[in-house]
């Protein structure tokens, strides 16, 4: 065979892509930009179409009908050239002859694989955990039955003060259940903010009728004769009667299938800058996925939706062949609770007397602001605003693009706020009026 | 595609750019029912900010950027990337107000809504024969669109 002859395959690429959350349609916007022959198999476990996942609590709540939820349009796959496959499990991935299987019985060959499979609940192992009664709140089949339940129930007992416990107790609060929350840390949203931020948002929802109990945690689930769930027992001695729990700890990368394959998982699955897999051609994205964190520089799990949709990109666009590293995630969270927005972004929380930190926290209980900037070396890397959030994005740049600050400059954000004006003279030119041919898109 | 460029060096803060953007998406088109009417009743708000620090000053909007930051983290699919056009579309429908977009947005360039849990962003007035009101108004061409 002449060597001129190119292969019939070469010509199109097949990728397969293993979930159906926001990272997928990051991988498909990100391979659509390099690549528009290539063949896209979507495989999804849940029946619908990519939908935004946070918006399950606006769903629950009732703000949102369920027409709302997709998140791209209708005639977003066949565009896109995608062909998807829903309700569909994928039961094995081998690395070495390129094809995955399904519990459909279909084997499914790639050339490029990502698997952007998410996370699942964690569920602790609290006596009485297992059995009825007891619901997870990250999906919308979690939320549909949720729905049908909040009719029938009084009350519910929501384990975990995190986001997800936070908005599944105010969501089932609007369906008129009485709910109790009870988290284990000091505080609520521990994670992502901090004791001040924390307060204010607790006091919310005490407000509207919502019991918020921290330090605690449950002891032991407690059921009746049926098996039943009856109450909680706390672990300092009260018990809480309830019909439902509703359990949201968090959630841990769903990555079981990739340590089947024999890839690389440390706390989710290892990725290196092009998000590429301790598998040749095989790639990770999303809440899976243990991947570049760029204040800290390592590599991280760190479940957020932006995150989930530019690592997605970035996969995307490797595998079409583009070469531009993955630039590194930033926590982020945006989040309000009962009409009081908070936002969080960076390192909030950086180590207690840790002297290359500095903060400069500012709180107005009447007025429920707060603001707290925390700085190392001499550059902002994060921060926190409640109440008046509206410079968020300006604040964010300084973290995103490492501005250094000088004195003056630092003195300024700390006091008149993040401005455009702040910026080195060389990014604002290349963003904002570049040379024609040296514009940053 | 074409995007609308601000000059720092030319701009001489007038905020006339604001004044026709507000016009340009009232529903009146008429700039005094637009600044006393819409604007005070219906929280009509111009998708253009003047920045000030000093003596120099700057009227910004959202760039329209190749990989948004905005769309990557909007949980409603409401902002997305429109491939034929490049513009980074909003599709005020589907917002749920979340202000996801507000905090990834290292430019600044997404606004709440005064009055309703929507935002208010630049649409690079697609649908204005003649292009965007901005750049129209501006009295010392400090805002150009053009490709780059």
């Amino acid at each position: 065979m002449p060597a001129t002859k190119r292969k019939a395959h070469e010509d199109a690429m097949t990728y397969v892509i293993i979930g159906n959350g926001v990272a997928s349609i990051g991988a498909i916007e990100g391979i659509r930009r390099h690549d528009q022959k290539g063949k896209i198999v979507v495989i999804g476990a849940e029946e619908a179409a990519a939908y935004g996942r946070p918006l399950i609590s606006y769903f629950l709540a009732g703000k949102i009908g369920a027409d709302q939820l997709a998140l791209r349009g209708d005639d977003y796959y066949v565009k896109n050239n995608v062909e998807l496959k829903l309700g569909t499990t994928v039961t094995s991935i081998d690395t070495a002859k390129k094809a995955v299987a399904t519990d459909k019985g279909e084997t499914i060959a790639f050339d490029r694989l990502l698997i952007a499979t998410g996370g699942i609940p964690f569920i602790p192992p609290i006596p009485g955990v297992q059995g009825a009664d007891i619901y997870s709140f990250t999906t919308l089949a979690h939320a549909q039955t949720l729905i049908e339940l909040s009719a029938k129930i009084k009350r519910a007992v929501v384990i975990g003060g995190g986001l997800i416990g936070l908005k599944a107790a105010e969501s089932l609060h609007d369906r008129g259940v009485a709910v109790t929350i009870v988290e284990l840390a000091p505080r609520i949203l521990s994670a992502g903010f901090d004791e001040k931020a924390g307060a204010l948002a607790a006091n919310r929802l005490k407000n509207v009728g919502i019991a918020v109990n921290c330090g605690v945690t449950a002891k032991e689930i407690q059921r009746d004769t049926k098996g039943r769930v009856k109450g909680v027992l706390l672990t300092d001695g009260r018990f809480l009667e309830t019909e439902v729990v509703v359990v949201a700890i968090g959630v841990v990368p769903h990555s079981a299938i990739a340590k089947e394959a024999g890839i690389k998982v440390e706390r989710g699955i290892m990725v290196d800058a092009k998000l590429m897999t301790s598998a040749k051609d095989v790639y990770a994205a999303g809440d899976v996925a243990q991947a570049l964190d760029q204040l800290s520089g390592e590599h991280r799990v760190v479940p957020i939706w932006p995150n989930a949709y530019n690592q997605g990109y970035a996969s995307g666009r490797n595998m079409a062949g583009a070469k531009e590293p993955y630039q590194g995630g930033l926590p982020m969270n945006s989040i309000s609770f009962y009409g009081l927005p908070t936002i969080s972004v960076g390192v909030v929380n950086p180590p207690e007397g840790d002297p290359n930190f500095e903060v400069h926290a500012l709180l107005d209980e009447a007025k429920e602001t707060y603001r707290k900037l925390v700085f190392r070396d001499e550059k902002l890397v994060g921060y926190v605003l409640v109440g008046d959030i509206d410079k968020a994005g300006m604040f964010t740049a300084f973290i995103k693009f490492e501005m250094a600050l000088a004195g003056e400059a630092k003195d300024k954000l700390i006091n008149a706020g993040p401005e455009v004006f702040l910026w080195p003279e060389k990014l604002f030119d290349e963003t904002w009026n570049p040379a024609p041919a040296k514009a940053a898109r | 595609m074409k995007r609308v460029y601000p000059n720092k060096d030319y701009c001489i803060g007038c905020h006339i750019c604001e004044l026709a953007c507000i016009t340009a998406h009232s529903k009146s088109k008429d700039l005094i029912l637009a600044y006393t009417v819409e604007r005070t009743g219906e929280g009509l708000s111009s998708c253009k900010r003047v920045h000030e620090g000093g003596p120099t000053c700057v009227a910004l909007s959202c760039r329209h950027c190749d990989e948004p930051a905005c769309v990557a983290a909007c949980i409603s699919g409401a902002l997305q990337k429109d491939p034929e056009s490049g513009r980074t579309t909003y599709d005020r429908e589907k917002c749920v107000g979340c202000w996801s977009c507000l905090m990834a947005c290292p430019f600044g360039a997404i606004a709440r809504h005064p009055l309703e849990n929507k935002i208010v962003k630049c649409d690079l007035c697609f649908d204005r024969p003649g292009g965007p009101a901005c750049v129209a108004a501006c009295p010392n061409q400090a805002l150009k669109q053009e490709e780059r």
